[in-house]
């Protein structure tokens, strides 16, 4: 039985990190990330995405669904950017596919976050059989084709917003876990989580308030990079059908007109050059980052 | 090595009895049963009937009952029965998962061979212009959704430079000789596997000029370097073994993820394979061929996985001796 020297509370934040230095660490970070031009320019463009996203259909006001124009439009001919085998304008469907494309990449990349960071700190910090079991129980997951896992439970239960997030998130979390774990291992014998452990820092502290922290820049990486995965992975299964049928998404566009984009090229290209352009915002951004936080990798 | 090769085996079968169960979770956690299927297709029954159905497919059993009889009925190979093509999930399987499988492995194979091969010369010009190209290309490999990519690819050589067919497998009318209707393959297959190879090979670009990076800096190329050994025997004999072995781990682990393009790609480019069949099958709701196809995928990719880890093993006698 161990016994608690003071409440956990208490805790001076000493061997956590000093928070001096810890706010030193950020500006540093940031001032890395700012001096990488590419890494910017993908932070603008996320953001310019995301303004769309939130206010596009505030501004711009039409309905994605609604018949606009004369099927196969071309685009600036009456159009900016075309119509779809019904008649349905590519802009709008555009401007109003942001959101829901935006916001399924980010709920379900935090239910893949949540699983995964779980699964992978347990494993870490707690070793031994539980750590066998629980690595046993992420390879298990990944022998399973994401997508076609993903599918699969979408196709199960009724495609809509909910099983989408849950599809994505419970297929796509074992990498994030096993890095996690990776971690953890690391960090756990060096001397401040000694220093933690000895004054009586209880298990939620060190794996919330010590370990974690710790573990954090490789994870921010992953994390930042898992969002664009997850777009990509939410717009294959919109293309296969396999997606609410109330919201328009981007990948959903190209699902709709895949038997005629011989006729109309427009239909598809545009809405996959904005998934294309997204994930590539996402991706330099998480480059600066990885460059940012972890010096020592520059260039990889 | 034997008692090595016996654990992975041993291991394999745990993971394919553990996704056995998932499926069966899956049945079960699935919103009506078989029965309530049969009774919509007939268009209602008679509640008593209804009941009587349900105890002939044992479904009034308890739950580890129905979970046992699945298991036995699934490791004798009996993986249901799909009533739109009237016949066996098994035989469905067995007859398209080898394309995918094709297409699959086909990709992977160009992809690590391409992929490392742009590794090593971005490596050795660290500054220069194929490494900034490497940088750029695993952007896009990253960036860019795999059924887009070969949607444009097809736009681009098939409908405006027509030089491939855009879909299928074969050209109708079949050729006539042997020969004629292996290359009429092969010419259906070139965009569909470049497309594929290409997102992978992308990344593995990436990881290969890092890895050949990591090599060249280390001690044993010095002294390569050092004895007078030529530039192309230091890099191709002694740097590559050891900086190809995380693309070997890389493409391991991505399996899952090159078996999910491939459903993509094959989807994108109407080819015979399990793509079209699980879209199919999850169109129709025929549950039996979506399980299966899952199963199918994931006693592949556990085979695979054996495969890779006992030629890691031959690779690199560094694990040779770990269990």
């Amino acid at each position: 039985m161990r016994k608690m020297i003071f409440n956990n509370k208490d805790l001076p934040s000493l061997f956590e990190e000093e928070p001096e230095k810890a706010e030193i660490w950020w500006v540093e970070t940031a001032r890395m990330f700012y001096s990488n031009k590419a890494a910017v320019v993908g932070l603008s463009g996320l953001l310019i995405i995301v303004f769309v996203g939130l206010f596009g259909p505030i501004f711009f006001k039409g309905d994605p669904f609604a018949i606009m124009q004369a099927p196969f439009t071309k685009p600036g001919h009456l159009t900016a950017l075309g119509t779809d085998y019904l008649g349905r304008d590519v802009f709008t469907c555009l401007i109003y596919g942001t959101r829901p494309t935006l916001a399924i990449g980010l709920i379900a990349t935090a239910v893949t976050v949540l699983i995964g960071i779980s699964i992978g700190a347990i494993a870490g910090f707690y070793g031994g059989t539980l750590d066998n079991l629980l690595m046993r129980f992420t390879e298990f997951f990944q022998v399973l084709p994401p997508l076609v896992f993903a599918m699969v439970i979408v196709a199960v239960f009724t495609p809509n917003f909910v099983t989408v997030v849950f599809a994505i998130g419970v297929t796509t979390w074992t990498s994030l876990a096993r890095l996690t774990r990776a971690e953890f291992l690391k960090i756990k014998e060096r001397e401040f989580v000694m220093a933690a452990r000895a004054v009586g820092a209880n298990k939620y502290r060190l794996i919330l308030r010590v370990l974690l922290p710790n573990a954090l820049p490789p994870l921010i990486v992953a994390i930042t990079l898992r969002i664009g995965m997850t777009i990509i992975t939410e717009a294959a299964l919109s293309f296969l059908g396999l997606t609410d049928p109330d919201i328009m998404t981007w990948g959903k566009m190209i699902g709709l007109s895949r038997d005629f984009f011989f006729e109309a090229w427009w239909t598809v290209t545009f809405p996959g050059l904005a998934i294309l352009i997204t994930a590539l915002c996402i991706a330099l951004i998480g480059d600066g980052l990885n460059d940012a936080l972890n010096p020592k990798l520059r260039g990889r | 090595m034997s008692s090595v090769f016996v654990q992975r085996i041993i291991y394999g079968i745990v993971l394919v009895l553990a996704v056995i169960i998932l499926n069966f979770m899956l049945i079960q956690a699935a919103p009506g049963d078989v029965v309530d299927v049969i009774v919509t297709e007939a268009g209602g029954g008679n509640p008593v009937i209804v009941d009587q159905i349900r105890t002939a497919y044992g479904l009034d059993k308890p739950i580890y009952v129905q979970l046992f009889k699945y298991l036995v009925k699934m490791l004798t190979g009996d993986l249901g029965y799909s009533y739109y093509y009237d016949k066996s999930v098994l035989s469905l399987l067995l007859s398209h998962l080898p394309s995918t499988l094709m297409l699959a492995l086909a990709a992977l194979i160009i992809a690590v061979f391409i992929g490392t091969l742009l590794g090593v010369v971005a490596a050795l010009h660290p500054q220069g212009i194929s490494s900034h190209l490497v940088t750029v290309f695993s952007l896009l490999g990253y960036a860019t959704p795999v059924f887009w990519l070969g949607m444009m690819i097809l736009l681009l050589f098939s409908l405006y430079i027509p030089l491939f067919p855009a879909f299928g497998i074969r050209s109708i009318p079949v050729p006539e000789t042997a020969l004629a209707r292996t290359l009429d393959v092969i010419h259906h297959l070139i965009l569909p596997i470049f497309t594929l190879s290409i997102l992978f090979l992308a990344s593995y670009s990436r990881v290969g000029r890092a890895s050949m990076l990591d090599v060249l800096g280390s001690d044993y190329i010095r002294t390569a370097r050092a004895k007078g050994l030529s530039e192309i025997v230091v890099i191709f004999k002694h740097a590559l073994k050891n900086a190809a072995l995380p693309i070997v781990t890389l493409a391991g682990l991505q399996l899952g993820y090159i078996f999910s393009g491939a459903v993509l790609v094959e989807t994108v480019f109407s080819l015979p394979g399990v793509g079209p069949l699980l879209y199919e099958s999850i169109m129709r709701r025929d549950y039996p061929v979506m399980l299966g196809v899952l199963f199918g995928a994931a006693v592949t990719t556990i085979i695979a996985n054996i495969l890779t880890d006992l030629s890691y093993r031959l690779l690199d006698p560094r694990i040779r001796g770990i269990s």
